[in-house]
């Protein structure tokens, strides 16, 4: 299909949802009451590491209006944890707490006033052990093991991998660097704190509103951990207030929040303060980077040796799969022949890290972009000439036995370089315009960076063999279709997007399609909203059902005009033959024949990725069916005398595969962007002896509306064959670039580097009395751990293989 | 949600009824305008008041009377967004037009008012924390504690002084009239506080601030305040400079240097002041300047950005604010700096 031939596709259309959103009639999980409902409260630990001695709750039962009080006595002794390998979490903790704001016990009450007072009544008996703060404490202190499982003492995950001989591509590189790379952890700061509503009816059933990422994931966690069968357990997503990665484990308080309500037979209804989603966390870890490359004198990459370090903070979480995400995605980018990765995660007592946008990507993709500018500068290479000559080939195999379809990422790079005036503009600033431009502290740089995406992961997170996404169309006989899918709309979206598919197919009004959302009685599984993957398999899944509903359509429509179905379309809310439109009959009218002659009309959708993992241990974390490409630009000013950064400008070209509406790409791309600026130069997650230093929205640095500066989108289409109507992602991969981007800026306005994130002013002006001093005008990390990877597990090199069968997937037909 | 404790929340309609009110109740009650800094502090349990009486409802502490020539009088419970939109405020101080609008954020600016900005909490971020984190990392002296945790072995507190106005108003020589049920007083803005970051205020706590005087507009006078924060809103002052100077000619005749955010109470710095005075301003005037300003300024680990980092800006501010007051600067002199 041509782009023209598309009546709903790549228009700029409101989302669905949007007016709801704006005038306030969206219905968040903390804005559910239901009758005779309860109010809960968790106790969280103050200590960073301690084992509980007893608990005494005496005082708190006695408190009048306290309905409940339970600890982890009062719940099966049933671990949980969103990946099968690492089951170490407790709902509440029984023996001990591994962070401050672990939860320890939790209340019912009247009202929240209640359970907070409540809370405070509660006696926990603690006997302190030694807090491991960072991963240096952590590996030095190997007697004090924050859990018993792993790969080493504190070690949660090590892996080696290895892809070829790196030693002979750096042996024929005419240049080698080995820089040392810092990322600051972050929190993902979504509007909407956590909150839900559990009711355990009186017909024995569960019913749990959540704002949650993953209704599936916790349906099935309810089931194991209050031991009641998943089938008498109902999960609904409310609409998510912004999620980003920080909910899309199952947690304490949802647990809480359904015990609590099946012992006091009440509704009851938890919301999380900011301070308390700061310990629930799962953001950016914490990543310490090693990077060795080898360069040709014109720029090509011979191989690449990276080796990783996470924070981890106190449970598994994502966590391994975040550790290999920080070594699988970077040579979706680049040819790089070569590759070897070593990665390690490690425990300490601090809040658990997990998935934020760009999961595990964005810190290597830094460490990458940043040395590839080095590297650029020590040749005599523009930054930009130099990617567009190394950007990897389509339809290939990576080393790491990755398959790449389409990759607009060259095109995407000219599409920034000249919007942004690269070219002139790189020469211009640096000679500087004249002695008033000299004289001025403020000095102005442009910077560039590229950055690749999943289009969702390949694999599940516990292994099965069916659909990763199910879509249910039914089509009701005023015309309308009502969409059952799992999927949670969690601002990105997907709401949208389903509707836009499937009146595409049908020929009706995205009006015309009644959404019905992650509501796991009602709606096929679908995994989730992580790793940009709703759109591809979701999208699939729908319009693979739309079709299957147009088809029964077509059949009985046919039979009634007597023509033959393929000479039959849908569109402008009518079915009929393009030539004799006249006779075409009302969508609703089609619904009553096709009803008349097949029954109810209700299809399912089913989509599963191609099966295209790499062959070795490992090989499951990194393949997708397509991955998204960004090129990014960014113009700063900053002040030598206060080392204050100023945005100027933002270009950012994406390669969306095609814009299933344009308005909803652009909109993930901006806030992509908004959300790398943070990161950049503010946000961190710090820790001040065992406390998180500041959890609270004025305190904890994120930018606002006024440090953003013009951001220029362009979109660029590569109708890649494995995405609905050709789509690749937008949600993740565009705030990947911005990060390097703006340390690439900063180096060109002033000659230094800052190789650790966030670059904060004191920062730059270190860095600018060290160049004064006449030495290396670098702040970034100095030390790195002592620590034995594992001996790599060393795989042949699949570079430049053709690319696995493309299109070819578990029930697409 | 945080909650805020159990209060009785009383709603005068004159001054005169509320300092009865006040007097009445004693260490049990606390004044209230916007509530724009009390309430976020009741949430956290750093105040634990019984009865709050507030000020909204008063008519007569509303509003910008007076004028140029005779002097400015602002009601102390008129709103922030008020004094930084008003026209003579703008025309003749503009340091203070600037600096009420750098406070916080719009929503904010139009519920805070500027006796509840000069009269604002100090700060410290071992303190500006929820109950449950303070009691984790342990008490402090200002609330329910008897330590310092960022100087320990203090006796002392040094939470750090956060209003925007009150070195504006310092530096402008703005005075303050207290009224209470004994009386009323009028005192200059200096002697509203006292170096200690718990007892921050000198005035007695059952005087309620009535109005801030201006002194009447002289001709000559030219103010400006830089504020130093990290993003564009919402966030306190972690350095603010006001300047105020008399011109005649390229000489300055008379100079005010105030130096907010680096001390319990705003800081004078009359040296650096005084080393102005019938003096034609140059580059290396303001460079020495600078540096008998930002000298004495202490700054500890208890805000927003790293200590040494805000001393090496306060002196940049100071040379900055000089420069745009005395017309050195570049015309496009920004009144804020976010770094
Ligand atoms: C997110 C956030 C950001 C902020 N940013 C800034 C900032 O950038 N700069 C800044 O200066 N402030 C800031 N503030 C603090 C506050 O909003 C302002 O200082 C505001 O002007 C306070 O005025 P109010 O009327 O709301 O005071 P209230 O909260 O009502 O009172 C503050 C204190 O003053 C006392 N008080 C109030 N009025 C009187 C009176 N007439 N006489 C005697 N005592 C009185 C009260 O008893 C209380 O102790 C911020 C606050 C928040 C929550
Ligand atoms: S300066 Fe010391 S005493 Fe004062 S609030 Fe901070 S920690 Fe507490």
């Amino acid at each position: 299909m041509t782009k023209n031939a598309f009546a709903v596709i790549g228009r700029p259309l409101p989302k669905v949802d949007a007016w709801a959103k704006v005038v306030g009639e969206t219905k968040y999980a903390d804005d559910l009451f239901l009758p005779r409902m309860a109010y809960a409260k968790l106790l969280r630990s103050a200590h960073a590491h301690a084992r509980i001695r007893s608990i005494d709750t005496s005082r708190a039962r006695a408190l009048p209006g306290v309905l409940a009080v339970v600890t982890a006595a009062d719940l099966p002794r049933v671990k949980f944890g969103i990946l099968p390998v690492s089951q170490d979490e407790e709902a509440l903790c029984a023996e001990k707490v591994r962070m401050v704001g672990d939860p320890v016990a939790a209340v019912a009450a009247v009202d929240e006033e209640t359970a907070e007072q409540a809370c405070r009544l509660i006696e926990v008996d603690y006997e302190p052990l030694v807090a491991l703060m960072s991963i240096f404490d952590s590996l030095a202190h190997p007697e004090t093991r924050i859990h018993e499982y792993g790969d080493g003492p504190n070690v949660h995950k090590n892996v080696a991998l290895q892809f070829g001989d790196v030693d002979a591509a750096f042996d024929a590189a005419h240049l080698v660097r080995e820089d040392v790379f810092f990322f600051e952890g972050s929190n993902h700061l979504p509007m909407e704190q956590h909150a839900a509503v559990a009711h355990w009816a009186s017909d024995g059933k569960l019913t749990l509103w959540s704002s949650t990422q993953t209704p599936h994931y916790v349906h099935r966690v309810l089931a194991k951990v209050l031991e009641t069968p998943a089938a008498h357990i109902r999960v609904i997503a409310t609409p998510v207030g912004g999620g980003f990665g920080g909910k899309t484990d199952p947690f304490s308080h949802e647990i809480v929040a359904c015990q609590l309500s099946r012992l006091t037979g009440r509704p009851v209804k938890i919301t999380l303060t900011r301070e308390e989603v700061f310990y629930t966390h799962r953001g950016r870890h914490p990543v310490l980077m090693w990077i060795k490359t080898g360069f040709t004198k014109q720029g090509d990459i011979t191989g690449c040796h990276l080796r990783t370090w996470l924070d981890g903070g106190a449970y598994g979480s994502y966590g391994v799969a975040s550790t290999f995400y920080t070594g699988v995605i970077n040579p979706v980018t680049y040819k790089i022949p070569v590759y070897k990765f070593e990665g390690a995660r490690i425990f300490t007592n601090k809040p658990p890290c997990g998935p934020k946008r760009g999961h595990g990507t964005v810190q290597p993709r830094f460490a990458l972009e940043c040395q590839l500018d080095k590297a650029a500068e020590q040749l005599g290479l523009d930054p930009a000439d130099m990617r567009r000559r190394i950007v990897a080939e389509p339809f290939t195999k990576t080393a790491n036995h990755l398959t790449v379809t389409t990759i607009g990422l060259g095109e995407c790079i000219d599409k920034a370089v000249e919007a942004s005036g690269w070219r002139d503009k790189r020469a211009r600033l640096r000679v500087s315009a004249g002695p008033a431009a000299r004289r001025s502290p403020k000095k102005r740089g442009l910077g560039l960076a590229c950055s690749a995406y999943l289009t969702g992961a390949g694999t599940a997170i516990y292994w099965n063999d069916m659909p990763h996404s199910g879509v249910l169309a039914r089509a009701d006989r005023g015309g309308g279709v009502t969409v059952l899918c799992g999927a949670t709309d969690i601002g990105q979206g997907s709401d949208s997007i389903l509707a836009y598919l499937t009146a595409e197919v049908l020929g009706i009004e995205p009006k015309d399609v009644h959404m019905h959302p992650a509501d796991t009685s009602l709606a096929p599984v679908d995994l989730g909203s992580y790793s940009s993957r709703v759109t591809l398999m979701c999208g699939m899944a729908a319009i693979q059902a739309a079709e299957r509903l147009r088809d029964a359509i077509f059949a009985a429509v046919a039979r009634k005009l007597e023509v033959s179905p393929a000479s039959l379309v849908a569109r402008e809310r009518k079915v009929g033959v393009p030539d004799d439109w006249d006779k075409a009959v009302s969508f609703a009218r089609a619904v009553e024949l096709g009803e008349a002659l097949h029954g109810v009309l209700a299809f399912p959708g089913s989509y599963a990725p191609p099966k295209r993992a790499g062959k070795y241990k490992g090989g499951g974390v990194g393949p997708s069916p397509c991955y998204s490409y960004s090129a990014c630009v960014v113009e700063l000013t900053v002040d030598e005398d206060t080392g204050a950064v100023e945005l100027e400008h933002v270009w950012i070209a994406h390669d969306i595969g095609r814009a299933l509406n344009p308005l909803l790409v652009e909109g993930q791309v901006e806030g992509s962007v908004y959300m790398g600026i943070g990161e950049a130069l503010m946000e961190e997650q710090v820790f001040r002896k065992t406390l998180h230093k500041l959890p609270s929205m004025l305190d904890y640095k994120s930018p606002t509306t006024l440090e953003t500066p013009d951001i220029h989108t362009i979109l660029v289409e590569t109708d890649d064959p494995e995405g609905p109507f050709g789509a690749k992602e937008a949600g993740q991969g565009p705030l990947l670039p911005v990060i390097p981007a703006i340390a690439n800026a900063i180096h060109h306005a002033l000659g230094i580097r800052i190789d650790e994130v966030p670059i904060t002013p004191d920062k730059i002006l270190k860095a600018l009395d060290l160049k004064r001093a006449g030495k290396p005008a670098r702040v970034g990390p100095e030390r790195l751990p002592l620590l034995t990877f594992k001996v790599p597990l060393v795989v042949e090199s699949a570079f430049g293989e053709p690319a696995d069968a493309v299109v070819s997937r578990p029930f697409s037909s | 949600m945080i909650r805020l404790p159990a209060f009785t929340y009383l709603a005068p309609s004159t001054i005169d009824a509320a300092a009865r009110l006040v007097a009445e109740h004693g260490r049990e009650a606390m004044l209230v305008a916007g509530g724009t800094d009390l309430y976020p502090n009741m949430k956290r349990r750093q105040f634990e008041p019984k009865v709050l009486v507030g000020l909204r409802g008063i008519r007569e502490l509303r509003g910008i009377r007076g004028s140029a020539a005779g002097g400015v009088t602002i009601g102390a419970a008129t709103t922030l967004s008020a004094v930084a939109a008003h026209r003579d405020i703008v025309r003749d101080f503009p340091a203070l037009a600037t600096a009420a609008g750098l406070v916080s954020s719009p929503q904010l600016r139009n519920m805070g008012t500027i006796g509840g900005n000069v009269c604002v909490d100090t700060r410290c971020n071992y303190y500006n924390q929820s109950y449950e984190w303070r009691k984790a990392i342990g008490f402090c002296m200002k609330k329910d504690g008897d330590i310092c945790l960022v100087a320990p072995g203090s006796s002392r507190c040094w939470a750090v002084s956060s209003s925007d106005t009150a070195p504006v108003l310092w530096a402008l020589g703005a005075k303050l009239r207290l009224v209470s049920a004994e009386g009323e007083r009028t005192i200059p803005m200096a002697a509203l506080y006292q170096d200690d970051g718990i007892e921050y205020l000198a005035k007695r706590p059952d005087e309620i601030v009535a109005d801030v005087q201006l002194p009447a507009a002289v001709e000559g006078w030219r103010s400006a305040y830089l504020k130093l924060r990290r993003r564009g809103s919402f966030d306190f002052p972690v350095l603010g400079v006001a300047v105020a100077a008399r011109m005649e000619g390229d000489v300055v005749r008379d100079a005010r240097i105030v130096l907010g955010a680096v001390a319990s109470q705003p800081r004078p710095s009359e040296k650096a002041a005084a080393a102005l005075v019938g003096q034609r301003v140059t580059p290396d005037l303001i460079a020495h300047v600078a540096d008998l300003a930002a000298g004495p300024a202490k700054p500890l680990d208890n805000t927003d950005f790293s200590h040494p980092y805000r001393k090496k800006v306060t002196r940049v501010f100071v040379a900055r604010a000089v420069a745009a007051v005395c017309g050195l600067g570049d015309s496009g002199a920004t009144s804020e700096e976010v770094a």
